[in-house]
């Protein structure tokens, strides 16, 4: 292995953006023809490594050398010139074209056949059809084939799994190990273990923007790989706390919600939640999750269906209504300073939020939520370096925290939350497990919203799958398989009787 | 061998948080800044600097009678900041100050031309209510169109400024012209409609207006950081989809707000005819209501901010037509230096985030 040339060096690569340092000084070596996992937690750095590779970023120290040479590379188009091919998370491809011509766009008649590099690494892809009627992994494959017609011998993905099940990784797998063959060196950024086991060679950990080191997949284990990702010892399970599952609280009932473009995006959606339990919800990323939260939270209009509430009707009325008639229910969105809190106040601001309309009078007392919030700093543990520091300087775990913990002390019966440990460390994760089966345990019935297969395996009592906004299986966590779950999820359930298990 | 040149360089690079004092240090280094600027210019329109500047501050601030004239200048322009800075705060970017003085000008004419039999308490009372009213209407249609339709704020407040100046120009030649002038002008108010004066202390006698815009800071400021409203409007600027999840009534906010702010604007335009300019004409908003969008921004949307600047763009306005009457310098000058330092100060922001560095470099 050793004696493959290096496609790419990196010496001493620091980038800050104002205080926070997300890169360190970091030294990698990618090798032709081997996959390396870049592996580490959301906000370790991985990205923004990969962008100034990509010419993305201008590093504020450090060299780059590309195949022995050295590069400046101050944009992505010189980063394409010297054959570094980046697959975005979000893809770049113009909707209303079809792959053909999305991956011809912009080349001046220096580019690979897109049939020929179809024909050679064996896609089974239609060229012709409009990227609208894609799938999210027939996307990713428009993407992948556009940097390889661009003559990309250098190929970086950013989390290219997130948005596809289990089958169609197995693909995308498959089709990484043939580039190898070709002698491409790729570079996968992930944050998940059993990925980084299955694809890559070798592996590079960072933490906290540092490289904290490189093993041989063959001689790494999960164990090792975690305590490098995460600077410590960390438990792994997830525990489940026992249920005493009480009456039917929420009832959802044949719901239909429709996109802005008047697409559907939730068809026929029944479930119920019982106090008590926490009912999962998987599904594919943009299976209908948001729509299914917001327009349970009453920020969305539903287009049919009904929405009961303690066998009261809730659908229809707005967050302001639900409120107003003493209905407590308590949401905890995905993107948390995008919508639930206020980034730029501090905590006590938003922890007034949802009780300012309560104080008698036209003036706003801060005291009771300064102490609240002093409270909820010391019990939570939330790092802050003050009570008056605007929310968006804490860190994503430290932001839940703040919101999950606002909205557990309104005593909410209901408790939804979607995608709660998003970004956030596994120390951070495990507290906010704990929190939500303390909430079970209380009696709240909980809605989680989860990406993780094991972490909804383990932690939630059933598991509702969604699949093109539609309930494909609502299975007992005790008996379901991540198997299962991955085949329901690409709502491939042929037997619709089958499907309510 | 690497080429030298190309690797390494300056380039931009994002600062972390500096401490107040250094924000306002780089601040005030950009006014000097912009005063250096203005003072080249000057230099080569074949002036002395120094004396020029030197007759500004003796023009604007020299005597009680100069000092007088300067806060009648600022008193108009920083109620009107106080206004469209309101707007501004929820992300509202309201540059109909104009118009909505123009609407409250108006307002306020009716009754002094009108009503003249009231007795002053009453009538004063009157217009400076019918003011604020006409104001804040003028204000709420861009406002209904804003959260009813989703309209753009900006070009609607300022196409509607028009609509109010050229009503005064109808009413100035038709209904409301003087009878008795030969140019087309409306008649003087009555002495009951005009504004009292009150001492200020040191300066001499000043129309009221200076009570009102004390009173106007200091209520802003408690409005902004101790009421309920004032909160809510921060939460709709800073973030209106958190705003519907805390079941804020969005649409109501937006229009109350702007409603204050208009009718605030829609004041101004009484007290200036009813105080300095004892009748209606055109010229009645004279360009504050955009001023005052550089002195909002200025002072950073603060109440304290709003009265500092406004009082140091007065002290400009006056030194300038002092420097005028002087030098034969133009007074549009004062727009010049107004721009530059608004320039400058903004420009500064720009190293208040970012500093330039130069990259190190590594070895294999």
């Amino acid at each position: 292995m050793t004696d493959t040339p290096l496609a790419i060096s990196l010496r001493g690569l620091t980038k800050t953006f104002g205080k926070v340092v997300a890169n360190d000084h970091i030294d990698l070596d990618v090798r032709t023809g081997e996959i390396l996992a870049l592996l580490g937690e959301n906000g370790s750095g991985k990205t923004t490594l990969m962008n100034m590779l990509s010419g993305t970023y201008q590093p504020d120290e450090g060299s780059i050398w590309i195949r022995g040479r050295r590069v400046n590379i101050r944009s992505p188009r010189e980063a394409i010139d010297l054959g570094i091919g980046m697959i975005h998370q979000h893809f770049k491809l113009v909707d209303v074209f079809t792959a053909r011509e999305n991956i011809l766009l912009g080349q001046k008649g220096r580019s690979a056949a897109p049939d020929e590099i179809v024909g050679r690494l064996q896609l089974s892809i239609d060229l012709n059809k409009k990227v609208y009627n894609m799938s999210v992994s027939e996307k990713q494959t428009v993407e992948i084939i556009k940097v390889i017609s661009r003559g990309a011998d250098i190929l970086i993905l950013d989390e290219p799994t997130a948005v596809l099940t289990p089958q169609e990784i197995d693909a995308l797998f498959d089709l990484l190990r043939l580039m190898k063959q070709e002698g491409k060196a790729i570079v996968i950024i992930t944050h998940k273990l059993e990925e980084v086991m299955a694809i890559s060679d070798r592996v590079a950990v960072l933490h906290r923007g540092r490289n904290v080191g490189s093993v041989q997949t063959a001689d790494a284990d999960r164990f090792l790989l975690t305590e490098m990702m995460v600077g410590r010892q960390v438990g792994l399970s997830i525990q489940r706390a026992p249920m005493q599952a009480g009456n039917t609280i929420l009832d959802i009932h044949q719901l239909k919600v429709l996109g802005p473009e008047g697409q559907p995006e939730l068809q026929k959606v029944s479930f119920t939640l019982r106090a008590g339990e926490i009912l999962g919800v998987a599904g594919v990323a943009g299976s209908g999750q948001r729509a299914l939260c917001e327009s349970i939270a009453g920020l969305q209009e539903i287009a049919g269906g009904s929405i009961l509430l303690d066998g009261k009707r809730i659908d229809g009325l707005s967050p302001r209504e639900i409120i107003k008639r003493g209905i407590s229910m308590a949401f905890i969105p995905e993107d948390r300073l995008g919508m639930g809190l206020v980034g730029s106040m501090d905590i006590p601001d938003n922890l007034l939020l949802k009780t300012y309309r309560d104080q008698p009078g036209v003036l706003l007392r801060r005291k009771a939520a300064r102490e609240e919030a002093q409270e909820m700093i010391d019990r939570l543990d939330i790092a802050t370096p003050g009570l008056s520091t605007p929310v968006r300087k804490l860190s994503g775990g430290n932001v839940q925290k703040v919101l999950l913990g606002r909205e557990i002390n309104l005593s909410p019966r209901v408790l939804i939350t979607a995608y709660p440990v998003r970004g956030l460390d596994i120390g951070a994760s495990m507290t906010i497990y704990d929190m939500l089966n303390e909430q079970k345990q209380k009696g709240v019935g909980v809605l989680f919203i989860g990406e993780d297969l094991d972490v909804l395996l383990s932690l939630c009592d059933r598991i509702v799958v969604l699949s093109g906004g539609k309930v494909t299986a609502i299975v007992d966590s005790k008996f379901a398989t991540k198997a299962l779950l991955g085949m329901k999820m690409t709502g491939l359930a042929t037997d619709k009787e089958d499907a309510y298990a | 061998m690497p080429d030298k040149r190309m690797h390494g360089g300056f380039h931009v690079v994002q600062r972390g948080e500096l401490p107040q004092l250094k924000t306002w240090l780089y601040r005030l280094l950009a006014v000097l800044g912009a005063l250096t600027t203005g003072g080249l210019f000057l230099l080569m329109l074949g002036f002395s600097p120094f004396s020029v500047y030197g007759t500004m501050l003796r023009g604007s601030l020299g005597s009680a009678g100069m000092q007088k004239e300067t806060i009648k200048l600022m008193i108009p322009l920083c109620l009107t900041t106080l206004g469209v800075a309101l707007a501004f705060k929820m992300r509202f970017w309201n540059i109909g100050g104009e118009g909505q003085i123009s609407a409250g000008a108006i307002a306020a004419s009716y009754f002094a031309y009108f009503h003249s039999d009231w007795p002053s308490w009453l009538l004063l009372t009157v217009m400076a209510l019918a003011a604020i009213l006409a104001g804040g209407l003028w204000g709420l249609i861009p406002a209904w169109f804003k959260t009813r339709f989703g309209t753009n704020e900006t070009l609607f407040t300022l196409m509607l400024n028009y609509i109010v100046l050229y009503l005064i120009t109808y009413l100035r030649e038709g209904p409301w012209r003087n009878p008795e002038g030969g140019f087309a002008m409306t008649p003087r108010f009555p002495k009951q409609a005009r504004l009292p004066e009150v001492m200020f202390p040191g300066v001499g006698n000043i129309h009221i207006g200076w009570i009102v815009m004390f009173v106007a800071v200091a209520a802003m400021f408690v409005y902004l950081r101790h009421t309920k409203q004032g909160y809510e409007l921060t939460v709709v600027g800073e973030n209106e989809r958190t705003a519907r999840y805390a079941g804020m009534p969005v649409g109501r906010i937006v229009m109350r707000t702007m409603f204050i702010s208009a009718g605030l604007c829609g004041l101004v335009g009484m007290m200036q005819v009813s105080g300095p300019d004892r009748q209606l004409t055109d010229a009645v908003a004279n360009g504050r209501g955009f001023e005052a969008v550089s002195v909002a921004w200025l002072s950073r949307l603060s109440p304290i901010g709003i009265m500092v600047v406004s009082f140091l763009f007065s002290v400009l306005e006056k030194g300038c037509s002092m420097m005028q009457t002087e030098f034969r310098i133009p007074a549009s000058m004062s727009d010049i230096l107004q721009s530059i330092i608004l320039f400058f100060v903004l420009g500064s922001e720009f190293f208040i985030q970012y500093r330039i560095v130069r990259r190190k470099e590594a070895r294999l």
